[in-house]
């Protein structure tokens, strides 16, 4: 009976936590408070995880997203400075208002069909459900494509922002094609 | 033996799902629009997670929301690289400012 009213409360305390964050994170005119709110929420949902048996993927979104997505977004927000609040003008008043009243009815008829009963009982897990034993036989054994992929696609995007992020910079050959030849300090000076 | 039926996670990321679509379509600061979608993500994660538990007799939902967190992280990334170049191409986050396609 204590455990029933603890994991109701629990529950309780994290759906609430997750979803003031994400009013939060859409809600502030700072992102540095959206961040933040974003962050509540990321908690919250990884303490969700942990209710539905999956410690695993609530450590993996501690350290991703939490540890890294966050932290990213903060560093660009502070890059960019005080015009990361962008200044409020009517602007696409009406493109707005129509893309929010069709979100609004969009979620709501996912919140109506998610909301049935029809999973309503919850089957008793298995022992090892949502270890991180039996997950990492999936990712290495039947999913070790999809795996060495995604280290792939990881690796492009690391390139990719790279690229993206450095933008144009002077070309030095070009800029020293005109000048008389400097000696170079190459291997060629090591006897 | 679990008090919380799954409805009940479901519903709390089709909440959180509702106000990211809402944030990226209403919000005009790319930052915040890119948040939006990490919302969005999560509460998909989340929905993966609550059927895979009620169907565990595989971790098909697991491995699928890994294999999400992968790419949002990959998306991220991108996305924020994206909005610096944007940032100094035209010293703001407006998403309406980038119009250079425009006429």
């Amino acid at each position: 009976m204590m455990d029933f009213w603890l994991e109701r409360i629990y529950f309780g305390v994290c759906a609430a936590m997750a979803i003031a964050g994400a009013i939060g994170t859409v809600a502030f005119p700072n992102p540095i408070r959206g961040a933040m709110s974003l962050l509540f929420t990321i908690v919250a949902i990884a303490g969700m995880y942990l209710q539905l048996h999956a410690p695993f993927l609530a450590a993996i979104q501690l350290i991703v997203y939490a540890g890294a997505v966050v932290v990213l977004f903060l560093f660009v927000i502070m890059l960019i400075g005080p015009a990361a609040t962008a200044t409020r003008d009517a602007r696409g008043l009406l493109a707005r208002a129509i893309g929010g009243l069709a979100a609004s009815a969009v979620s709501l008829q996912i919140i109506l069909v998610l909301s049935r009963k029809v999973f309503a009982r919850v089957p008793v897990a298995q022992g090892g459900f949502g270890s991180i034993e039996s997950i990492g036989d999936l990712l290495f054994g039947e999913y070790l494509v999809p795996f060495e992929i995604s280290s792939f696609l990881l690796m492009i995007a690391i390139v990719g922002a790279v690229a993206v992020a450095r933008g144009k910079q002077p070309d030095p050959q070009l800029a020293d094609e005109g000048e008389t030849k400097a000696p170079k300090p190459t291997a060629e000076a090591h006897p | 033996m679990n008090a919380i039926p799954i409805p009940a996670f479901l519903v709390v990321a089709g909440i959180i799902f509702g106000i990211g679509a809402f944030g990226f379509l209403v919000r005009r600061n790319v930052l915040v629009a890119l948040m939006s979608i990490e919302l969005m993500l999560n509460a998909i994660n989340l929905t993966f997670v609550a059927f895979n538990r009620a169907y565990p007799h595989n971790h098909t939902g697991h491995v699928f929301a890994f294999f999400v967190i992968a790419i949002a992280a990959a998306e991220a990334a991108v996305g924020l690289a994206l909005v610096l170049s944007f940032f100094r191409l035209r010293k703001t986050v407006r998403s309406d400012e980038g119009d250079l396609l425009k006429n």
